[in-house]
Protein backbone atom coordinates (compact mmCIF):
# COMPACT_ATOMS: atom_id res chain seq x y z
CA UNK A 1 0.00 0.00 0.00
CA UNK A 2 2.23 2.81 -1.15
CA UNK A 3 -0.48 5.44 -0.71
CA UNK A 4 -0.60 4.84 2.99
CA UNK A 5 2.83 6.23 3.56
CA UNK A 6 2.62 9.27 1.33
CA UNK A 7 2.53 12.56 3.11
CA UNK A 8 -0.78 14.33 3.00
CA UNK A 9 -1.07 17.82 1.71
CA UNK A 10 0.47 20.37 4.03
CA UNK A 11 -1.95 22.26 6.23
CA UNK A 12 -1.76 25.93 7.12
CA UNK A 13 1.24 26.87 9.27
CA UNK A 14 0.33 26.65 12.92
CA UNK A 15 1.45 28.87 15.77
CA UNK A 16 3.99 26.92 17.78
CA UNK A 17 2.50 25.87 21.09
CA UNK A 18 5.73 24.60 22.60
CA UNK A 19 6.27 27.78 24.62
CA UNK A 20 2.72 27.81 25.99
CA UNK A 21 3.58 25.70 29.04
CA UNK A 22 6.41 28.07 29.89
CA UNK A 23 4.12 31.07 29.75
CA UNK A 24 1.59 29.34 31.95
CA UNK A 25 4.28 28.20 34.35
CA UNK A 26 5.39 31.79 34.70
CA UNK A 27 1.79 32.78 35.43
CA UNK A 28 1.56 29.97 37.96
CA UNK A 29 4.73 31.11 39.69
CA UNK A 30 3.52 34.69 39.67
CA UNK A 31 0.28 33.76 41.43
CA UNK A 32 2.04 31.58 43.94
CA UNK A 33 4.53 34.29 44.83
CA UNK A 34 1.98 37.10 45.11
CA UNK A 35 -0.32 35.12 47.40
CA UNK A 36 2.53 34.53 49.83
CA UNK A 37 3.62 38.14 49.78
CA UNK A 38 0.23 39.50 50.74
CA UNK A 39 0.19 37.65 54.06
CA UNK A 40 0.79 39.73 57.13
CA UNK A 41 3.47 38.47 59.42
CA UNK A 42 1.90 37.15 62.56
CA UNK A 43 3.77 37.78 65.73
CA UNK A 44 1.83 35.40 67.91
CA UNK A 45 1.72 31.64 67.74
CA UNK A 46 -1.51 30.40 66.23
CA UNK A 47 -2.57 26.85 66.58
CA UNK A 48 -6.26 27.09 65.87
CA UNK A 49 -8.67 24.73 67.57
CA UNK A 50 -10.68 22.26 65.55
CA UNK A 51 -14.44 22.28 65.18
CA UNK A 52 -17.20 20.62 63.21
CA UNK A 53 -19.90 23.26 63.01
CA UNK A 54 -18.16 25.51 60.54
CA UNK A 55 -19.42 28.33 58.42
CA UNK A 56 -17.47 29.87 55.62
CA UNK A 57 -17.07 33.58 55.20
CA UNK A 58 -17.05 34.34 51.53
CA UNK A 59 -16.81 38.11 51.73
CA UNK A 60 -13.17 38.37 52.54
CA UNK A 61 -13.10 42.15 52.37
CA UNK A 62 -15.48 42.39 55.33
CA UNK A 63 -13.16 40.49 57.61
CA UNK A 64 -10.78 42.06 60.03
CA UNK A 65 -8.52 39.79 62.01
CA UNK A 66 -7.64 39.86 65.66
CA UNK A 67 -4.89 37.47 66.61
CA UNK A 68 -4.55 36.25 70.17
CA UNK A 69 -1.86 33.86 71.25
CA UNK A 70 1.48 33.51 72.98
CA UNK A 71 4.03 35.84 71.45
CA UNK A 72 6.70 34.26 69.31
CA UNK A 73 10.17 34.79 70.68
CA UNK A 74 13.60 33.98 69.29
CA UNK A 75 14.58 30.38 69.12
CA UNK A 76 11.13 28.82 68.90
CA UNK A 77 10.17 29.99 72.35
CA UNK A 78 6.85 31.48 73.23
CA UNK A 79 6.18 34.23 75.71
CA UNK A 80 3.25 36.03 77.23
CA UNK A 81 -0.11 36.10 75.55
CA UNK A 82 -0.39 38.98 73.13
CA UNK A 83 -3.05 40.53 70.93
CA UNK A 84 -2.25 41.53 67.38
CA UNK A 85 -4.35 43.56 64.98
CA UNK A 86 -3.05 44.08 61.44
CA UNK A 87 0.72 44.32 61.70
CA UNK A 88 1.25 45.43 65.25
CA UNK A 89 0.83 44.03 68.71
CA UNK A 90 -1.67 45.81 70.91
CA UNK A 91 -0.27 46.66 74.33
CA UNK A 92 -3.49 47.38 76.16
CA UNK A 93 -6.73 45.50 75.68
CA UNK A 94 -8.60 48.80 75.81
CA UNK A 95 -6.83 49.90 72.60
CA UNK A 96 -8.78 47.22 70.75
CA UNK A 97 -11.88 49.36 71.14
CA UNK A 98 -10.49 52.43 69.35
CA UNK A 99 -8.87 50.41 66.56
CA UNK A 100 -11.97 48.36 65.89
CA UNK A 101 -14.25 51.37 66.09
CA UNK A 102 -12.20 53.11 63.39
CA UNK A 103 -12.49 50.00 61.24
CA UNK A 104 -16.23 49.81 61.80
CA UNK A 105 -16.69 53.38 60.61
CA UNK A 106 -14.87 52.44 57.41
CA UNK A 107 -16.75 49.20 56.89
CA UNK A 108 -20.13 49.08 58.66
CA UNK A 109 -20.62 45.40 57.85
CA UNK A 110 -17.38 44.43 59.52
CA UNK A 111 -16.88 40.86 60.67
CA UNK A 112 -14.18 40.36 63.25
CA UNK A 113 -12.44 37.07 62.95
CA UNK A 114 -10.88 36.00 66.21
CA UNK A 115 -7.89 33.85 65.51
CA UNK A 116 -7.07 32.55 68.92
CA UNK A 117 -4.46 29.99 69.84
CA UNK A 118 -5.97 26.95 71.50
CA UNK A 119 -3.93 27.25 74.67
CA UNK A 120 -5.02 30.83 75.34
CA UNK A 121 -7.17 31.39 78.37
CA UNK A 122 -10.77 32.52 78.09
CA UNK A 123 -10.07 35.59 80.22
CA UNK A 124 -8.28 37.46 77.47
CA UNK A 125 -10.78 36.32 74.83
CA UNK A 126 -13.64 37.62 76.94
CA UNK A 127 -11.78 40.89 77.49
CA UNK A 128 -11.37 41.32 73.74
CA UNK A 129 -15.03 40.47 73.21
CA UNK A 130 -16.02 43.04 75.80
CA UNK A 131 -14.00 45.65 73.92
CA UNK A 132 -15.63 44.63 70.66
CA UNK A 133 -19.03 45.09 72.23
CA UNK A 134 -18.02 48.54 73.36
CA UNK A 135 -16.78 49.36 69.87
CA UNK A 136 -20.00 48.06 68.37
CA UNK A 137 -18.41 45.37 66.17
CA UNK A 138 -20.82 42.63 67.09
CA UNK A 139 -20.37 40.15 64.28
CA UNK A 140 -17.55 37.89 65.25
CA UNK A 141 -16.19 34.61 64.08
CA UNK A 142 -14.07 32.15 66.03
CA UNK A 143 -11.60 30.96 63.49
CA UNK A 144 -11.30 27.20 63.64
CA UNK A 145 -9.89 24.43 61.55
CA UNK A 146 -12.01 21.64 60.16
CA UNK A 147 -12.16 18.73 62.54
CA UNK A 148 -9.95 15.91 61.30
CA UNK A 149 -10.30 12.42 62.66
CA UNK A 150 -6.83 11.03 63.15
CA UNK B 1 7.52 8.86 -4.73
CA UNK B 2 8.64 12.30 -3.84
CA UNK B 3 6.34 12.64 -0.86
CA UNK B 4 7.30 9.42 0.72
CA UNK B 5 7.98 9.83 4.34
CA UNK B 6 11.56 9.50 5.46
CA UNK B 7 12.43 7.01 8.07
CA UNK B 8 11.99 8.48 11.51
CA UNK B 9 15.07 8.88 13.58
CA UNK B 10 13.65 9.33 17.09
CA UNK B 11 10.01 9.42 18.13
CA UNK B 12 9.38 12.73 19.86
CA UNK B 13 7.22 13.16 22.89
CA UNK B 14 4.30 15.37 21.95
CA UNK B 15 4.53 18.66 23.77
CA UNK B 16 1.13 19.97 22.78
CA UNK B 17 -0.47 18.59 25.92
CA UNK B 18 2.09 20.26 28.16
CA UNK B 19 0.10 23.45 28.01
CA UNK B 20 -2.99 21.64 29.21
CA UNK B 21 -1.11 20.03 32.05
CA UNK B 22 0.26 23.39 33.14
CA UNK B 23 -3.19 24.91 32.83
CA UNK B 24 -4.61 22.21 35.07
CA UNK B 25 -1.89 22.91 37.64
CA UNK B 26 -2.62 26.61 37.47
CA UNK B 27 -6.32 26.07 37.95
CA UNK B 28 -5.65 23.64 40.76
CA UNK B 29 -3.57 26.20 42.65
CA UNK B 30 -6.03 28.98 41.96
CA UNK B 31 -8.93 26.92 43.28
CA UNK B 32 -7.17 25.60 46.34
CA UNK B 33 -6.01 29.03 47.42
CA UNK B 34 -9.50 30.51 47.21
CA UNK B 35 -11.22 27.50 48.82
CA UNK B 36 -9.12 28.00 51.91
CA UNK B 37 -11.26 30.91 53.08
CA UNK B 38 -11.66 31.66 56.69
CA UNK B 39 -13.77 29.03 58.34
CA UNK B 40 -15.02 29.32 61.82
CA UNK B 41 -17.90 29.52 64.21
CA UNK B 42 -19.89 32.68 63.64
CA UNK B 43 -21.44 34.50 66.55
CA UNK B 44 -23.15 37.80 67.14
CA UNK B 45 -22.26 39.54 70.36
CA UNK B 46 -24.99 41.22 72.35
CA UNK B 47 -24.93 45.00 72.07
CA UNK B 48 -23.48 47.03 74.88
CA UNK B 49 -25.68 46.94 77.91
CA UNK B 50 -27.52 50.03 78.88
CA UNK B 51 -27.16 50.62 82.59
CA UNK B 52 -30.71 51.94 82.90
CA UNK B 53 -32.48 49.07 81.20
CA UNK B 54 -32.98 45.90 83.12
CA UNK B 55 -32.33 42.74 81.12
CA UNK B 56 -35.58 40.93 80.40
CA UNK B 57 -36.38 38.16 82.85
CA UNK B 58 -35.77 34.65 81.60
CA UNK B 59 -37.56 31.64 82.94
CA UNK B 60 -35.30 29.09 84.48
CA UNK B 61 -36.63 26.28 82.31
CA UNK B 62 -35.86 28.15 79.09
CA UNK B 63 -32.23 28.52 79.99
CA UNK B 64 -29.80 25.68 79.51
CA UNK B 65 -26.73 26.42 81.53
CA UNK B 66 -23.38 25.04 80.53
CA UNK B 67 -20.41 25.74 82.74
CA UNK B 68 -16.85 24.97 81.70
CA UNK B 69 -14.21 25.06 84.40
CA UNK B 70 -10.44 25.56 84.34
CA UNK B 71 -9.77 21.91 83.58
CA UNK B 72 -12.25 21.84 80.72
CA UNK B 73 -14.79 19.86 82.73
CA UNK B 74 -18.43 20.49 81.96
CA UNK B 75 -21.31 21.19 84.27
CA UNK B 76 -24.63 20.84 82.47
CA UNK B 77 -27.57 22.31 84.40
CA UNK B 78 -25.47 22.06 87.56
CA UNK B 79 -24.74 18.39 87.03
CA UNK B 80 -21.31 17.06 86.10
CA UNK B 81 -21.43 15.95 82.52
CA UNK B 82 -19.22 15.54 79.48
CA UNK B 83 -18.76 17.40 76.21
CA UNK B 84 -20.24 14.54 74.21
CA UNK B 85 -23.55 14.76 76.07
CA UNK B 86 -24.09 18.43 75.25
CA UNK B 87 -25.39 17.87 71.74
CA UNK B 88 -28.26 15.59 72.71
CA UNK B 89 -29.21 17.77 75.65
CA UNK B 90 -29.30 20.93 73.56
CA UNK B 91 -31.40 19.18 70.91
CA UNK B 92 -33.82 18.00 73.57
CA UNK B 93 -33.89 21.47 75.05
CA UNK B 94 -34.61 23.25 71.76
CA UNK B 95 -37.15 20.79 70.38
CA UNK B 96 -38.93 20.28 73.65
CA UNK B 97 -41.94 22.51 72.84
CA UNK B 98 -43.04 22.55 76.44
CA UNK B 99 -43.28 18.79 76.91
CA UNK B 100 -40.62 18.25 79.55
CA UNK B 101 -40.74 20.67 82.46
CA UNK B 102 -36.95 20.64 82.66
CA UNK B 103 -36.49 22.03 79.15
CA UNK B 104 -37.68 24.96 77.09
CA UNK B 105 -41.26 26.06 76.47
CA UNK B 106 -40.78 26.71 72.76
CA UNK B 107 -37.84 26.81 70.32
CA UNK B 108 -37.79 30.60 70.10
CA UNK B 109 -37.59 30.91 73.86
CA UNK B 110 -34.86 28.34 74.27
CA UNK B 111 -31.59 29.85 75.38
CA UNK B 112 -28.23 28.24 75.82
CA UNK B 113 -25.80 29.91 78.14
CA UNK B 114 -22.12 29.07 78.14
CA UNK B 115 -20.12 30.23 81.08
CA UNK B 116 -16.43 29.77 81.51
CA UNK B 117 -13.85 30.64 84.08
CA UNK B 118 -11.12 33.10 83.16
CA UNK B 119 -8.56 30.31 83.17
CA UNK B 120 -10.56 27.95 80.96
CA UNK B 121 -8.52 27.01 77.91
CA UNK B 122 -9.93 28.42 74.69
CA UNK B 123 -9.95 24.98 73.08
CA UNK B 124 -12.31 23.66 75.76
CA UNK B 125 -14.67 26.56 75.14
CA UNK B 126 -14.60 26.00 71.38
CA UNK B 127 -15.33 22.30 71.86
CA UNK B 128 -18.41 23.15 73.90
CA UNK B 129 -19.55 25.88 71.52
CA UNK B 130 -19.04 23.53 68.60
CA UNK B 131 -21.27 20.90 70.18
CA UNK B 132 -24.00 23.47 70.79
CA UNK B 133 -23.84 24.64 67.18
CA UNK B 134 -23.83 21.06 65.93
CA UNK B 135 -26.99 20.48 67.94
CA UNK B 136 -28.62 23.42 66.15
CA UNK B 137 -27.40 22.16 62.78
CA UNK B 138 -28.99 18.80 63.53
CA UNK B 139 -32.22 20.46 64.59
CA UNK B 140 -32.24 22.42 61.31
CA UNK B 141 -31.59 19.19 59.43
CA UNK B 142 -34.56 17.52 61.09
CA UNK B 143 -36.77 20.51 60.31
CA UNK B 144 -35.62 20.61 56.68
CA UNK B 145 -36.51 16.93 56.29
CA UNK B 146 -39.88 17.56 57.85
CA UNK B 147 -40.76 20.11 55.19
CA UNK B 148 -39.60 17.92 52.35
CA UNK B 149 -35.94 18.67 51.67
CA UNK B 150 -33.28 15.97 51.75
CA UNK B 151 -31.24 18.01 54.24
CA UNK B 152 -30.66 21.51 55.56
CA UNK B 153 -27.90 22.24 53.03
CA UNK B 154 -30.23 21.73 50.11
CA UNK B 155 -32.80 23.97 51.75
CA UNK B 156 -30.22 26.74 52.07
CA UNK B 157 -29.28 26.21 48.41
CA UNK B 158 -32.84 27.13 47.39
CA UNK B 159 -32.52 30.55 49.02
CA UNK B 160 -31.15 33.39 46.97
CA UNK B 161 -27.56 34.39 47.53
CA UNK B 162 -28.13 38.05 48.25
CA UNK B 163 -29.76 37.24 51.57
CA UNK B 164 -33.17 38.61 50.61
CA UNK B 165 -35.01 35.37 51.27
CA UNK B 166 -35.37 34.76 54.93
CA UNK B 167 -34.14 31.45 56.14
CA UNK B 168 -37.36 30.20 57.71
CA UNK B 169 -35.77 27.22 59.42
CA UNK B 170 -33.15 29.36 61.08
CA UNK B 171 -35.82 31.81 62.14
CA UNK B 172 -37.98 29.10 63.65
CA UNK B 173 -35.15 27.46 65.53
CA UNK B 174 -33.05 30.49 66.19
CA UNK B 175 -29.72 29.72 67.75
CA UNK B 176 -29.69 31.78 70.90
CA UNK B 177 -26.38 31.26 72.60
CA UNK B 178 -25.20 33.60 75.26
CA UNK B 179 -21.66 33.81 76.50
CA UNK B 180 -21.81 34.62 80.15
CA UNK B 181 -19.19 36.62 81.96
CA UNK B 182 -17.20 34.60 84.46
CA UNK B 183 -17.95 35.12 88.11
CA UNK B 184 -15.90 37.75 89.85
CA UNK B 185 -12.67 36.13 90.82
CA UNK B 186 -12.03 35.34 94.42
CA UNK B 187 -9.37 37.65 95.84
CA UNK B 188 -5.98 36.10 95.64
CA UNK B 189 -4.96 34.81 99.02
Amino acid sequence: MPGHFTKKEKKKPEIPTASMPDIIFILLCFFMVTTVMRDTSIMVRLKLPQAEALTKIDQKRLISYVYVGPEKLDGNKIGETGIQIDDALVDEVTNVRTIMYAKLVEQPKLIVSLRVDEISEMGIVLDVQQELREAGTLRINYSTKRFVVL
Amino acid sequence: MEFKKRKRTLPEIPTASMADIAFLLLIFFLVTTTIDVDTGIGMVLPPRLDENIEPPPIKERNLLKILVNEQGQVLLEDLPSSVTLIRETVKKHVMNNGVDLMYSESPNRALVSIKTARQTPYSAYVDVLDEVWMAYFEVWDIEARAIGYPDYESYVATLSDDGEDTNAIREKYKAQISIAEPDAEAPAS
